[in-house]
């Protein structure tokens, strides 16, 4: 009999532990520290400022990140197959200029689309081919073609401006989805980020990419085409850039050849707080999507309260390095603790 | 014969300096004052920040890492010690070019700290306090610039003067090459960074640290950054915000083009001082050769990707030669 109970309440001990160390698991987990600062955030500026919590504002503000969101949406597959492209911005600049020279030759806005993304997958391809084609590491190729993509626009352009779009290409950038407040890009900008999580998270496509990203040496043993996914990873890549060509194109009306420059540091910044790892095999969709916001909210209520640009840009940069260290520390912490409980 | 000849075709380095001497002929063909003394002088005076800070970058690249974070630490470093001058034109000048040099130190220090003991990745830490120096840059001056007349002549006269017949901005450079020289390829440190990009594991069994390796480059870089930016302020006696904004990406194209392996272990000090050059002599021949500016960031992608590509031709051919050669 006694011994017994003596089980029985061992049984609950094990049982109240693991509940404990799952809870453990839960907070320690990065989505849950950037849902925590979300909210602190919003607490804070609703707190902060009266304009910071209405809905017109909180969804016209969007339209301010959405454009480097939807890029950081395929920057998560290159980033976890341990690539990087820092030619995104350029190949919107690009693409963007593609769009402003047919828009001047008289392209309607079907047309100026299907040119603005096309021009993104052919500069997806240049880098997707040099990559896997030649095996240079990424961030070297798309170093150069950094400076190729843009000079190019910047060739061309000189110190002029295309500014003729036709009134219907301005939907993209400026419209609402029917009579409601939700601006169109926003919806494109979900839409976007249900797809490639479904395929990151559903499809073969996606668990072969996480198993690049934990070993590429070992994927390829066990019978993956790594450098067809690196491959299709960067023309996604390329594509995205157009899209986003076409949203911010449309938005601003105006095509300069210093158009976005800096967002490709932005976009990786978005997939890196949100939880992605940069050696690879870590990272989901939903932190990604949650840092949009978070930044995105951040960045709206300092401007409510009238912080200087430069602070933001401390801030996103203190936020970028312990997006990164807290994660590690509390493994760290993690660890040691079973460490312990194994010796004692 | 045939294989002194093979091994010439070999060099990644000659073949750097012949694809320069086609260059030099060529602009020298359409413009021939390009060649002349005067001229030559200012080039290689143009290009001498970009040589010491690429042989910094060198060595984070050598270990397999980036930094991106290179043009905000001039720009924090150069305007720091031309605020100091500003302020306190008392102090003497090597006083503020030794704390422009202390302050790079201590920002690279901080990379340092953030890749070897934080354990972030090179290219995170960077990125991030890219964005951290250039704002801190901002704070500290609270959005103004240090003009002309606000800097003192001695200042100024920094990277100005002569020693013996060289302008002193290229003595620095060369001085900062010949220690730079040094330094990889006689010390055990600048043997350890080879031994980490090559090889971590191995490097790791042999009692390298990597942890020290990896602190050791981003200080050094931070040094070479500090020096660079009073050199920077003092040469265009301006200390602006924007301050070298891009710069960091000069530094990694002319590791690149100087045949650097991005995967680190693999790469020269003499490639990247004629990867430099080959950048220097292409933004200097541009407006010699009646070319509009506009084309020049597109003609500098053109040539990156070009050399980058020939690069890697060239090493798979050899590659297969040896090959080929053990076969037999």
């Amino acid at each position: 009999m006694n011994e017994r109970l003596q089980h029985v309440s061992q049984d609950r001990l094990i049982n109240e532990t693991n509940i404990r160390e799952i809870l453990i698991e839960m907070v320690t987990k990065w989505e849950f520290i950037l849902i925590l600062l979300f909210l602190g955030v919003i607490i804070f500026f609703s707190n902060a400022s009266p304009y910071f919590l209405d809905y017109f504002n909180m969804m016209n503000t969007t339209f301010n990140f959405m454009e480097k969101a939807i890029m950081a949406l395929p920057m998560i597959f290159a980033i976890m197959c341990g690539d990087i492209d820092i030619s995104i911005a350029s190949t919107l600049a690009l693409s963007s200029f593609g769009m402003g020279l047919a828009s001047s030759m008289g392209a309607g806005t079907p047309e100026i689309v299907i040119i603005g993304l096309s021009i993104g997958i052919v500069a997806g391809v240049f880098n997707g081919l040099l990559v896997t084609g030649l095996k240079i590491p990424a961030i070297a190729v798309t170093l150069g073609s950094q400076s190729l993509f843009r000079g190019i626009s910047q060739a061309f352009l000189e110190d002029k401006a295309f500014t003729k779009y036709p009134e219907s290409f301005g939907y993209f950038g400026q419209g609402y989805v029917g009579d409601s407040l939700i601006p169109f890009e926003l919806v494109l900008f979900l839409v976007l980020a249900v797809i490639m999580g479904f395929l990151l998270h559903k499809t073969a496509y996606g668990r072969k990419v996480y198993a690049i990203g934990n070993s590429s040496t070992a994927a390829r043993f066990s019978g993956v085409s790594v450098n067809r996914i690196r491959f299709t990873n960067l023309v996604l890549n390329g594509l995205f850039a157009g899209i986003a060509a076409v949203l911010l194109t449309s938005r601003i009306g105006s095509t300069r050849p210093n158009i976005a420059v800096g967002w490709d540091m932005e976009a990786i910044t978005l997939v890196v707080l949100g939880g992605v790892s940069i050696i690879g095999g870590k990272g989901n969709i939903f932190g990604v999507i949650i840092a949009v916001f978070l930044l995105g909210y951040l960045k709206f209520g300092m401007g409510l309260l009238n912080f200087s640009a430069k602070s933001m840009i401390i801030t996103t940069g203190f936020l970028l390095i312990a997006a990164v260290l807290i994660p590690e520390m509390l493994n760290t912490v993690k660890a040691k603790r079973k460490l312990r409980k194994q010796q004692g | 014969m045939k294989n002194r000849i093979e091994k010439i075709l070999q060099n990644r380095e000659l073949n750097l300096g012949f694809l320069i001497f086609i260059l030099l002929i060529i602009v020298t063909i359409r413009a021939p004052k390009f060649l002349e003394l005067s001229n030559v002088e200012r080039i290689v005076n143009d290009t001498a920040i970009l040589i010491m800070v690429a042989s910094g970058q060198l060595l984070v690249i050598l270990t397999g890492g980036i930094d991106l974070s290179v043009g905000s630490t001039i720009a924090f470093s150069g305007m720091a010690a031309s605020m100091m001058n500003q302020y306190y034109p008392g102090i003497p000048v090597y006083l503020v070019l030794l704390s422009g040099i202390l302050i790079g130190t201590a920002l690279g220090a901080f990379n340092g700290v953030c890749v070897a003991f934080g354990k972030i990745p090179p290219v995170i830490t960077t990125l991030g306090t890219m964005s951290i120096f250039r704002g801190l840059t901002f704070v500290m001056s609270k959005g103004q610039w240090v003009t002309a007349h606000e800097m003192t002549e001695s200042f100024m006269n920094i990277p100005k003067g002569r020693f013996f017949l060289i302008p002193n901005l290229t003595a620095w450079a060369i001085l900062i090459c010949i220690i730079m020289f040094y330094f990889i390829r006689y010390t055990r440190h600048g043997r350890e960074i080879y031994a980490i990009g090559g090889n971590k594991t191995a490097a790791h069994f042999v009692g390298v640290s990597e942890k020290k390796v990896n602190f050791m480059v981003f200080t050094i870089l931070g040094a070479l950054c500090g020096l660079a930016g009073v050199m920077w302020t003092a040469r265009y006696a301006a200390a602006v915000n924007e301050t070298a904004a891009g710069f960091e990406l000069q530094t990694v194209a002319a590791c690149v083009l100087g045949g650097v392996s991005m995967a680190g272990g693999a790469g020269a000090l003499t490639g990247v001082i004629m990867g430099s050059l080959f950048l220097g002599i292409i933004n200097n021949a541009l407006p010699v050769v009646n070319l509009s500016p506009f084309y020049q960031m597109a003609i500098q992608g053109f040539v990156v990707l070009t050399a980058i590509v020939a690069n890697v031709l060239m090493e798979q051919r050899n590659e297969k030669q040896l090959l080929n050669r053990r076969r037999q």
